[in-house]
């Protein structure tokens, strides 16, 4: 009887209720919900597969003149590692948080698209077993694609990577980038017309502004990968000679054609942990956030600037030092709107009352190592310093801490946060806290030391290393933070296993959190709300439970 | 085991002026960043310390934000940022100065996965191991004979990309005479990792003599068993390589000090090891196993030997 909190279904809920059971029903299915938690789950998925390929990296790195795994193997395993994590985990993950959150954070009954939804998530899967299958590939010249996930030409060119393996990196790639790219158009359709009445632009949630934000980027970059893919594509099997520099075409050029897709991604990557953040800081500190125009504005700066700095990953090409200045201002430019949120995020918690639960751990840390990341960021916009150490173990750290010690410590923070609406249960507090320290410490122990040894001259992308002072010691370091890591993502899943079974019932609203998925029971029915309450603020369930000291009242009295 | 890596790679311990700029930029950038961390660290464990929820706290008063502390952590960022970029351009023009103009001394060909060094002066080659005089300034051309690589050698300062179709130019130097370390730094596919670089930086007259020897003829082979090396060496293919800018040019293979790009130090042991099985060192290059009987090995490497 101890689901006798959640409502009982209909007769006509019930039969939806039937229509929803089994996993023929999931693969059929085109309820964001549903498609949402697949999103979830295959980059989760991947995101396994991913971790693997990076302990086999650090067992190889351990120690130096290490035999573990041939050139061409590790060389196969940094390429899939990089490329699964962005585009099979990172990006799935956060389209997938809003692709369950957003139609209920606007109080929408389902994604504007439903079916064009179940295409971008199917295609996108599509795209990663096609990656994947390279593995398959036999032969002398067979495996996965060995070139990195920047796939630098002309080593992507058959004169350099004969085997099919670049081949299954493109087609996959497109796949997945079409699949990216629905998403993104069905999310911006969503925000702009399926918002419930009263939802101006102007009281969205952050979470879905800045999803909306990464929407548009997604729309304006992916075509750009796209065609580069077909133009390397063209080159492989037609012949074509858009990169190749012997016969005309430019190197430099693929590089330009990458990383205008590339460092947009970045942010892609980023916004929507900013979102959750700017959920989850609030929720836990008692108070709205500090200074809301602001946060969602230096979004739209963020954007902009995305697009304009994208040579800074080019500053050892050699193009010169006009050309350098701008994109370093320009990169040094991007670091203002991002600390603008830092000290609004900080600010909101100044004078609340901070509940320390799983997910406001997570968020604060990821105030934290975001920072280290967005700094050694700055660094890396001064040209002269990045001429030292880019494509150096510091640039490995540094967008660790991006997307490790930012985007996935949002995530997690996310997946506290929202597991009891999507599954009706809360995850274990206990479990959740020691699973929050291995990964902090796991994730500092690997990665911290790494600045270091970028310092100290040694080159990312190497399957082995000579004895260098100091090089041993801080790789053996590395490794064991790797597997404490590891360790701490055991403990989340058995954490997830063990409250979906006989977790705590959830209720509508366990946070007393105050947007409108919390409006709806845990988890929400087909339909997603039996009826959406008025939004008349920026916070509909604080307007509810406070009729006498509402948003608009609060900030009429402040002046 | 290569035992020739004793000294360091370390950005922070610059051994030339272009290097010593860098270093000092990021010194001081370290300083502000730094400054920065502790600021946001504080105020985030202050927040979080004071403000944590105690049983019986009041509900948090109800604040919307501050238009003048948002201008405030605006404009600061900006003017510090204005600073550091100022610095920035200084370094960049000591760092980096302009070759207009100027006439290369040295082109530096990237080979997957090897240096080859060309002195255009005197006409002496080399690979990997570049010699240059301490004290003076020379000016490199960067040439790619297949994919992108790139020029590191922390100590010296900053580096610069190998492009195919690209050239590119950069003055090197060293204060003092020693040996600088650095490798590739951009992936160039399998042995990238053993691409690495040694700059020796010698004294005037040291360098003077080595380059004399470098442009000579090497010793001829004396004993039969160097001669018969030699023949192998002619017969057995290797010149289809190694006298054509697929893998190094060997005629003072003997005055180096490693092998196979920095994989080894440069022995007899290590070098009969490397043509028995090119695997032990460097899997997956492009140097074949010949199967080479220890007969003929052994006349190789008395061959090699003498290539001073």
């Amino acid at each position: 009887m101890k689901d006798a909190a959640l409502p009982g279904p209909t007769a006509v809920e019930s039969f939806a209720q039937d229509a929803r059971e089994g996993w023929l029903s999931w693969v059929s299915s085109v309820d964001h919900k549903q498609l949402g938690i697949m999103y979830l789950l295959g980059a989760f998925v991947f995101f396994l597969v991913g971790g693997v390929l990076a302990l086999l990296m650090r067992i190889q790195l351990a120690v130096p003149n290490n035999h573990f795994l041939s050139p061409v193997m590790y060389n196969q395993i940094f390429t899939m590692h990089g490329t699964t994590m962005i585009f099979l985990v990172v990006v799935p993950l956060l389209v997938g948080m809003a692709t369950y959150m957003v139609p209920l954070m606007i109080g929408a009954r389902d994604m504007a698209f439903p079916r064009l939804n179940a295409l971008s998530f199917w295609v996108q899967i599509f795209g990663g077993l096609m990656l994947y299958f390279s593995f398959a590939t036999s032969g002398i010249n067979g495996g996965a694609p060995a070139v990195g996930w920047f796939a630098y030409a002309p080593l992507t060119e058959t004169a350099y990577s004969y085997g099919p393996g670049v081949n299954y990196w493109i087609l996959g790639l497109l796949g997945i980038g079409v699949g990216t790219l629905t998403a993104g158009i069905n999310l911006m359709a969503t925000v702009i017309t399926m918002r419930a009445p009263g939802m101006h632009i102007r009281r969205l949630p952050l979470f879905v502004w800045m999803t909306l934000v990464t929407a548009f980027l997604i729309v304006t970059v992916m075509p750009i990968l796209n065609a580069g893919l077909v133009m390397l594509l063209a080159d492989r099997l037609l012949n074509a000679h858009f990169f190749r520099a012997d016969t005309g075409g430019s190197a430099v050029l693929w590089q330009h054609v990458f990383w205008a897709f590339g460092h947009p991604e970045v942010y892609i990557m980023v916004l929507p942990a900013f979102g959750i953040i700017s959920e989850v800081i609030p929720v836990f500190s008692g108070k709205p956030i500090y200074g809301y125009e602001v946060v969602a504005a230096s979004t739209l700066a963020i954007a902009f600037l995305s697009m304009l700095v994208w040579a800074h990953h080019m500053f050892a090409v050699g193009l010169g030092h006009a050309f350098d200045i701008f994109f370093a201002l320009c990169s040094m430019a991007i670091a203002v709107p991002t600390g603008i949120k830092i000290f609004n995020w900080t600010a909101t918690m100044y004078q609340g009352r901070v509940r320390f639960t799983t997910a406001m751990l997570y968020a604060v840390s990821f105030l934290l190592m975001f920072t280290i990341g967005g700094l050694s960021g700055i660094a890396f916009a001064v040209a002269p310093i990045d001429w030292q150490l880019t494509d150096s173990y510091f640039v490995v750290a540094h967008f660790h801490y991006v997307l490790f010690g930012g985007t996935a410590f949002a995530l997690f923070a996310g997946v506290y946060y929202w597991f009891p609406k999507m599954s009706g249960r809360m995850l274990d507090e206990r479990w959740g806290k020691i699973q929050f320290w291995l990964t902090f410490i796991g994730f500092n122990l690997t990665f911290m030391i790494q600045h270091v040894l970028g310092m100290f001259g040694m080159p990312r992308r190497v399957f082995t290393y000579p004895p260098l002072p100091g090089w041993e010691a801080m790789n053996m370091i590395s490794t064991v933070g790797a597997f404490v890591l590891a360790f701490a993502v055991l403990v989340l899943m058995i954490n997830i296993v063990i409250s979906l079974r006989s977790g705590e019932i959830a209720g509508d609203n366990p946070w007393d959190a105050w947007t409108l998925e919390w409006a709806t029971t845990s988890p929400p029915p087909p339909e997603n709300f039996t009826h959406v309450p008025p939004v008349n603020g920026r916070r509909p369930l604080w307007d509810l439970a406070h009729p006498d000291r509402t948003d608009e009242m609060l900030a009429r009295a402040a002046g | 085991m290569p035992g020739t890596y004793s000294s360091n790679a370390f950005t922070l311990a610059p051994a030339s002026p272009q290097a010593a700029a860098i270093s000092s930029l990021f010194i001081g950038t370290l300083y502000f960043l730094g400054a920065i961390l502790i600021l946001v660290t504080g105020l985030v464990l202050y927040a979080i310390v004071r403000y944590r929820d105690r049983p019986g706290a009041p509900e948090a008063k109800q604040v919307f934000g501050s238009m003048r502390l948002e201008i405030l952590w605006t404009a600061v960022p900006v003017l510090s940022l204005a600073v550091l970029a100022t610095f920035m351009v200084r370094t960049m023009i000591i760092s980096d100065p302009p070759s207009a103009g100027a006439r290369p001394d040295v082109r530096l060909i990237a080979h997957q996965w090897w240096w080859e060094i060309i002195y255009l002066k005197s006409g002496a080659t080399a690979a990997n191991e570049i010699h240059i005089p301490a004290g003076k300034r020379l000016l490199f051309d960067f040439r790619s004979a297949d994919v992108i690589h790139d020029f590191w050698v922390p100590a010296l300062g900053r580096k610069i990309d190998v492009v195919p179709g690209h050239p590119n130019r950069l003055w090197i130097e060293a204060d003092k005479p020693g040996t600088y370390l650095g490798a590739c730094a951009e992936f160039c596919g399998n042995e990238h990792a053993w691409m690495r670089i040694m700059v020796i930086a010698d004294s005037p007259e040291q360098f003077a003599a080595w380059i004399k020897q470098q442009a000579a003829p090497p010793a001829q082979p004396v004993t039969a068993e160097e001669k018969l090396g030699a023949k192998i060496f002619r017969d057995r293919i290797c010149t289809n390589c190694h006298l054509r800018g697929v893998g190094p040019d060997l005629t003072h293979l003997a005055t180096r000090r490693t092998l196979a790009a920095g994989a080894a130090d440069n022995t007899p042991q290590n070098l009969a090891a490397w043509l028995h099985d090119p695997n032990t060192f460097k899997p997956d290059s492009n140097m074949p196993d010949f199967k080479l009987s220890d007969d003929e090995v052994r006349a190789l490497v008395a061959y090699l030997e003498t290539q001073k």
